[in-house]
């Protein structure tokens, strides 16, 4: 991260004093207070902010960007904390905007299929809100127990379930949107339209560089009357990989076809005792609706399946038979951290070159000497290879880190990108270029001129250091 | 403007390649008008120099097992939908036919039809986009796999950005494939607002509705879609639920063909405006109470089309937004100060000369 700038660390009283002003008894600036706020969930770098903010309404927000914009402090959001990209990284001369305390649900529309929310509230808490209507909200990411809607809306977050119901940015809307200079606005609108540019949609995924967004609409779906998945064990990787071309290909779109290979299988065996077969590769595919809905679809996947010669086709015959077939994979990522510090990779690839990435990553992972463990989202190629390596083993790091710079280098030369639904973040930052030209980047940077002309709102993310440098410091400059 | 630029309206450009429209975009002089199939936007009214984006076409990747597919801008409409229905597949957003209608326009304009309620605009189904800015600089943005977030999400702005940010030359598009059944029930004798009730008792229950509209002649429409025993059994089911209703099957027509052209092309042979009104289908009955001839109802109520006297405006409810489709282009409410500043900043950043004409 770029040093801290000392002007704004010595002027630290009085920026607390402004931040105290817009919003009283928000303000947390005790050290051994903001060290709860040093990191997100790619904990391996650290820094605690100046201060932390946790206002209470959009009001409040507004209050504090516009003392933060006079004062020339950086922002940096912060939903729950739970970025694997670094997301929410503060440095240390940057105040972290937290969202903890908006957390309500404002109104329930069951006739208009909608929900809206504070953005801290947790993905989870949205879904949980409109149950009781007969509603879901879509997006499902791992973490969505413990991470806020507005961090989802900030990275475009997916999930197991986006086959079938897209990501975050297919599921807004409207957005209530806190500019750095204070500004607040409404975008989107009726099915998500405005009229005018498709701010919303620029917005969503901008990885809080834009603006704060306090408060989403969310179109929210009836929930299917069940859901029911089967396991498909296969002894390569390759042959699981080409059933699942062969699924898409057939027209039969399930809700959901997971990924897991051998080292991943055994770790979640050894963690959560879902008993599920020891094989080179498995598949959890999962089909919605009624009863013979259902059948109708897994029948015609198993028709399917079978002409690859599975090892096993688990068919769940109760809910309890269901949830076991679900539970490696959802305790895949737990499972791994407790054999090992793992670093999760994002990179997405054409389904059709899934066979020949896999390969590569085995190969690549004998190069490096280290093991990877592959679980991901197969029917949209979103990969999660698990990079496991030891934190307490000098060099370790760095070389899980070269590791995973090389997979994601094979991910975009196979057609695909740095990253499915994870972000950019600090964590791939510099390999921006290996995917985008000059120009494309410059492109993107223009928006967050025209949002953000100081470059306050969580300015060294996203872009290369070295080519955001220019913009970052003439505004430090200009201060 | 100054007269320079009017003089300077000459010959339609018509680049064959993208390195070519870059070079017209930078050598040009005056206001351009992009002009794909020439059927959805309105053309600079005669004072631009035309653009033509016919020179930029052809298929450049499909992958139906990977749901993908890539198209030069100027690439027909009905060349992309015969490709992916030899495949199997489809554009799950439906856009609505018009002869000569081109992918790029399509984009350009976020033209979808009645799927849209149930699988997204045609801006959820594309996932890349190549195109060239005011300064005739070519950008690229996205990709060709469908979870994407490297970076911002370009792709997003550019669709329905009606040609003011930079034109498009090559889209990515994910298609999907085609449902082996269809099945539309009818519900006849009801009017526009009468159909609202129904088509959200469709659209809120587990039925998977991939349509919900209503047409003045036939009336509420709901489509179901699927694998075939699952359609069965969904039909049967919100048939039950919409008892009381004179219910019948009626055969798989396209829910679009009266609005050919897009909405509202109709309309040079009768008076008055045509506009397209996006609400919530729940304040729908009491906009259409003021509004003597609905066009059209889709997405369950959520969009009306109508045709109001010249000179006159539809009565909006909070948050609720129409545009002008004939005539002079209007944009109801106007934009807040906040947004319109957000707006103007990035056409004066990616169209710095004020090239591509901006609708209002």
């Amino acid at each position: 991260m770029p040093a801290p700038d000392p002007r704004i660390l010595a002027r630290r009283d009085a920026i607390v004093a402004a931040l105290e002003a817009a919003a009283p008894g928000a303000v947390i600036h005790d050290p051994a207070e903001t060290r709860a706020y040093e990191c997100d969930a790619l904990s391996a770098y650290r820094c605690p902010p100046l201060a932390v903010v946790l206002p209470r309404s959009t009001a409040e927000v507004a209050a504090v960007l516009r003392a933060c914009a006079a004062e020339g402090v950086p922002v940096v959001p912060r939903g729950a904390g739970t970025s694997l990209a670094g997301g929410s990284m503060p440095t240390a001369d940057a105040v972290v905007v937290g969202l903890a305390r908006m957390n309500r649900v404002l109104e329930i529309s069951a006739e208009d299929r909608l929900v809206r929310v504070e953005a801290g509230r947790t993905n989870l808490a949205v879904s949980d809100a409109v149950v009781g209507e007969g509603f879901f909200y879509a997006p499902d990411p791992s973490s969505q127990l413990a991470c806020a809607i507005g961090g989802n809306i900030a990275m475009n977050s997916g999930g197991a379930h986006c086959l079938k119901y897209g990501v975050t940015t297919n599921n807004l809307l409207g957005l209530t949107v806190v500019l750095m200079d204070g500004s607040v606005v409404e975008l989107g609108g009726p099915m998500g339209e405005s009229g005018g540019l498709d701010l919303m949609g620029v917005v969503c995924g901008s990885e809080g560089q834009l603006g704060l967004v306090t408060e989403a609409t969310l179109r929210i779906l009836p929930k299917p009357a069940g859901a029911r998945p089967v396991l498909v064990a296969f002894d390569s990787a390759e042959t699981a990989g080409a059933c699942v071309a062969a699924i898409i290909r057939a027209g039969v779109l399930p809700v959901a076809i997971e990924f897991m290979d051998r080292p991943c299988i055994r770790a979640t065996e050894a963690f959560a005792h879902a008993g599920y077969p020891d094989c080179e590769a498995l598949l959890i595919i999962e089909a919605e609706g009624t009863a013979p809905e259902i059948d109708e679809a897994l029948g015609l996947i198993r028709d399917i399946a079978e002409g690859f010669a599975p090892l096993e086709f688990r068919e769940s015959r109760s809910e309890d038979e269901s949830r076991r077939i679900w539970l490696g994979r959802k305790s895949a990522f737990g499972a791994m951290g407790q054999i090992n510090d793992y670093m999760c990779l994002d990179g997405t690839i054409p389904v059709s070159a899934l066979p020949r990435v896999l390969a590569r990553i085995g190969q690549l992972s004998a190069e490096h000497g280290l093991e990877v463990a592959n679980v991901f989202h197969a029917g949209d190629g979103n990969m999660h290879p698990l990079i496991l390596y030891d934190a307490n083993a000098p060099g370790d790091l760095e070389r899980a880190e070269a590791f995973g710079a090389d997979i994601l280098r094979l991910c975009v030369e196979a057609g695909g990108c740095l990253t499915g639904e994870h972000g950019v973040g600090i964590e791939k930052r510099d390999l921006m270029t290996v995917q985008y030209a000059p120009a494309d980047l410059e492109a993107q940077m223009r928006v967050k001129d025209v949002f953000d002309p100081e470059w306050l709102l969580n300015p060294a993310k996203v872009f290369p250091l070295a080519v955001s440098a220019g913009r970052r410091e003439r505004m430090r400059d200009a201060a | 403007m100054p007269p320079e630029a009017v003089l300077a309206v000459a010959d339609a450009l018509r680049p064959a390649s993208e390195a070519e429209l870059a070079e017209d975009i930078r050598s040009a002089r005056g206001p351009l008008s992009i002009l794909g199939g020439g059927t959805r936007l309105l053309p600079g009214e005669g004072r631009a120099t035309p653009l033509r984006t016919g020179g930029l076409t052809g298929i450049t990747l499909y992958e139906p097992a990977a749901l993908t597919l890539v198209a030069r801008a100027g690439t027909p409409l009905a060349e992309i939908e015969a490709a992916v229905a030899a495949e199997n597949q489809m554009l799950a957003f439906e856009p609505p036919p018009a002869a000569g209608s081109t992918i790029g326009g399509v984009i350009a304009a976020n033209a979808s039809g009645s799927r849209r309620v149930q699988a997204g605009a045609a801006r959820d189904a594309l996932i890349g986009v190549r195109f060239v800015d005011g300064s005739g600089e070519v950008i690229a943005n996205g990709g060709r796999v469908m979870k994407n977030v490297t970076g911002y999400d370009l792709v997003k702005l550019m669709a329905g950005s009606r040609g003011t940010l930079g034109v498009l030359t090559e889209v990515a598009l994910k298609t999907a494939p085609l449902p082996p059944a269809t099945r539309v029930l009818r519900l006849s004798g009801l009017s526009a607002a009468e159909a609202i009730a129904p088509l959200t008792i469709a659209l809120t229950g587990p039925f998977d509705v991939t349509a919900a509209l209503w047409l003045p002649g036939p009336g509420a429409l709901i489509r179901l879609e699927g694998l075939s025993q699952s359609v069965a059994v969904r039909a049967e089911a919100l048939k039950a639920r919409l008892r009381g209703f004179q219910i019948e099957d009626t055969p798989h027509l396209r829910l679009d063909e009266n609005i050919l052209g897009g909405p509202g092309a109709d309309s040079p042979r009768r008076d008055g405006d045509v506009w397209r009104i996006l609400c919530r289908p729940s304040q729908a009955p009491a906009i259409l109470a003021t509004i003597p001839e609905p066009l059209r109802l889709d997405w369950g109520g959520a969009l009306i089309l109508a045709r109001l006297p010249e000179g006159s405006m539809p009565p909006l409810p909070p948050g609720a937004i129409a545009t002008r489709l004939t005539g002079a282009p209007a944009r109801l409410p106007p934009p807040d100060p906040v947004t319109a500043r957000l707006e103007a900043g990035l056409r004066a950043r990616f169209d710095p000369r004020g090239l591509f004409a901006s609708p209002a």
